[in-house]
């Protein structure tokens, strides 16, 4: 059988295999889901700087889409394992010199073998004057405020001193942060988006939204599902120059016709919206690069945005690119949301490819800057393949890094320090203790998710999230 | 919650090799963390065993599961019955493509076309072909009785030296 050819992990009576799990997304959870299926004597031990689990489950899923939070679910049935176990509040690696934080190098002494799945925590920046005025943000963090990610609550933003935003990318956060500038408070009202969010965006002016890409419609990265949920906005209007995306669409027949995804989604667009005037619009403009933030001449904020116009160059739709034409385009407005993407941070003790910001892998394992795999160091989600897709392409993208670990093990390939006996996080005890480190359990986790449900149903909303840390700690004092 | 739990093993949804090997039950048994209402997913008085129609389920590496279905089952209702290792992150609710599975042309035109809603998420799916579905929105009937649904294997896994992982 199988499972008595893993030599070394192979029986209960012999050590279990002991696996660290930086980062408690749907990377890391999906990962330990099918290694535990996979592998009978394993320990799993995950570790979140934060308290609470689910990485962008929690913290980038738009609050009124809680069917894909349902996920949690699945990772819930995955905590209930024995083999499994959840320390949150415990930061790994870090960068500062913090000293509530326990180091790569001093987990490989307790473990076999670690898997980096922390996700993308940085955002690109367009690297244009002015970007850093009031009022020009990253979507990132505007989706971090009305989600509660510690620290960002008090994030300030020009809500009621403009009708116009600016959102840079066309991906799905970028539709994401459209629908919810421009969603009515009372559908708001009843998700789990936070209160303080939730009275900041009642007081909003914003009326009309942009959405802008560099390039065209066919590159435009957001999916269908999202696109016609924008589409069917009610009384919000859809504007765009129709004609011009309906030739583009109408000169990539034979390209769409080998495509079904893209084909369906350039159907969506083209048949656009039912509303056609409204108090509220967004639109998509594309073949816009921002080239400047306009200000005041003090910069005390955003005043508008200056574009340079593109044209498209390249042999087919996959292969094009944006190639400015000179000609400019000035757009007012009082607030931008840069919406081009993720980037991840390099950790002490992890090989990184600066360059696409990433760990260099292969299938998961993790590669040194020669190239060489390096025994017992695996990386899954974001982190790995950058950061980009949806649950899906992030459960396949685990499960692939898992397939790649339980290959290792049959093969009895080199682990950390093979000789020596993993303890795991019992052996980080003493650790913990004297730097004040209180890790947080899957059972003290749903005592806090207890409380926020009970804070959630005093307000009508599924939950109240705690924004704090030490309102999350002080549930479980 | 309890009462899904009445009707499921207390195994969590394990591999076919371990599936016959299973003797160590205490690394299995579950218990309860959660506090939060939870989704119904299966039929209420269906038991494992139930039901006129016949359902063929082949998995990644090629293992073939028969299992009876009653009217109505969808194939997440019969991997929660059965303990089939089919993923369903939004537990029906099309906001997710994990439950993609992939029926015989004779079969696939049985049933009624997919809603707008379900094609937004197939073409998200990983390998989707032209009788893909989800699996959470195959309902059976008689028109669907002895059915077969292949799992699509997600991952590529050819190592460097081209050497693949065997599956068990």
């Amino acid at each position: 059988m199988l499972r008595q050819s893993i030599r070394t992990y192979s029986s209960a009576s012999s050590r279990p295999f002991r696996l660290a799990v930086v980062g408690s997304g749907p990377a890391g959870f999906y990962t330990s889901h099918r290694l535990l299926k996979e592998v009978t004597n394993v320990k799993i031990d995950v570790y979140d700087s934060l308290p609470v689990p689910h990485g962008l489950v929690r913290f980038g899923v738009a609050p009124d889409h809680p069917e894909v939070k349902n996920v949690m679910t699945t990772f819930d049935k995955v905590a209930e394992d024995d083999r499994f176990r959840f320390l949150g509040n415990v930061t790994v690696g870090s960068s500062s010199l913090s000293s509530k934080s326990i180091s790569v190098q001093e987990l490989k002494k307790h473990y076999d073998a670690i898997l980096f799945s922390y996700g993308a925590s940085e955002d690109r920046h367009l690297g244009v004057p002015n970007e850093d005025v009031y009022g020009v943000e990253s979507a990132r963090a505007f989706v971090a405020w009305y989600n509660g990610l510690p620290q960002f609550e008090n994030l300030k933003l020009p809500l009621d001193q403009t009708d116009t935003a600016v959102v840079i990318g066309q991906g799905n956060v970028a539709l994401d942060v459209a629908r919810v500038l421009l969603s009515p408070i009372d559908t708001l009202r009843k998700t789990d988006i936070t209160e303080y969010a939730l009275e900041a965006l009642s007081k909003s002016k914003i009326r009309h939204v942009h959405v802008v890409g560099r390039r065209g419609p066919l590159q435009a990265a957001f999916t269908s599902k999202e696109l016609r949920e924008q589409m069917n906005l009610p009384n919000v209007a859809y504007e765009a120059d129709k004609d011009w995306i309906k030739s583009e669409i109408d000169a990539a027949q034979s390209f769409l016709s080998k495509r079904r995804p893209l084909k369906r989604m350039m159907g969506i667009l083209e048949k656009g919206s039912a509303t056609t005037s409204a108090d509220r619009s967004w639109s998509l403009e594309f073949l816009r690069s921002p080239v400047e933030i306009l200000t005041d001449t003090n910069r005390s904020q955003v005043q508008g945005i200056r574009y340079e116009l593109n044209r498209l160059e390249g042999p087919s739709p996959l292969e094009t690119k944006a190639v400015g034409t000179g000609k400019f385009e000035d757009r007012e407005c009082g607030l931008v949301l840069r919406s081009i993407g993720y980037k991840s941070l390099p950790m002490d003790g992890v090989p990184f490819d600066t360059r696409q910001g990433r760990v260099p892998n292969n299938y998961g394992k993790i590669l040194d800057s020669e190239g060489q795999e390096v025994p017992g160091m695996y990386t899954a989600g974001w982190l790995k393949r950058g950061p980009t897709g949806v649950i899906v392409s992030t459960m396949t993208d685990a499960y692939e890094t898992a397939d790649t670990i339980v290959q290792d093990i049959k093969e009895s390939r080199p682990m950390l320090n093979d000789n020596v006996y993993k303890d795991g996080a019992d052996g980080l005890e003493q650790v913990f203790k004297s730097r004040g480190i209180r890790p947080v359990s899957y059972a003290d986790w749903k005592r806090i998710e207890a409380a926020e449900f009970a804070a959630g149903e005093k307000l009508g909303k599924p939950r109240e999230k705690f924004a704090k840390v030490e309102d999350m700690m002080a549930v479980l004092q | 919650m309890s009462l899904l739990r009445l009707f499921t093993s207390k195994a969590p949804a394990v591999s076919s090799a371990i599936r016959s090997n299973i003797t160590q039950q205490k690394n299995l048994v579950r218990r309860s963390f959660s506090t939060a209402p939870a989704l119904w997913h299966g039929k209420e008085g269906v038991s494992k065993g139930d039901g006129p129609y016949t359902v063929n389920f082949v998995m990644p590496d090629g293992e073939e599961i028969s299992v009876k279905a009653v009217e109505g089952d969808t194939m997440l209702d019969l991997a929660q019955r059965y303990d089939i290792d089919l993923e369903c992150a939004c537990e029906g609710s099309l906001a997710c493509s994990t439950c993609h599975v992939i029926l015989e042309p004779e079969y696939y035109d049985k049933m009624e076309e997919p809603s707008d809603e379900e094609n937004d998420m197939l073409d998200l799916a990983f390998g989707l072909t032209e009788t893909s579905r989800l699996g959470c929105q195959i309902e059976m009937n008689d028109d669907l009785d002895g059915l077969t649904v292949r799992l699509p294997s997600a991952t590529r896994n050819m190592r460097v030296d081209g050497s693949k992982p065997v599956h068990h």
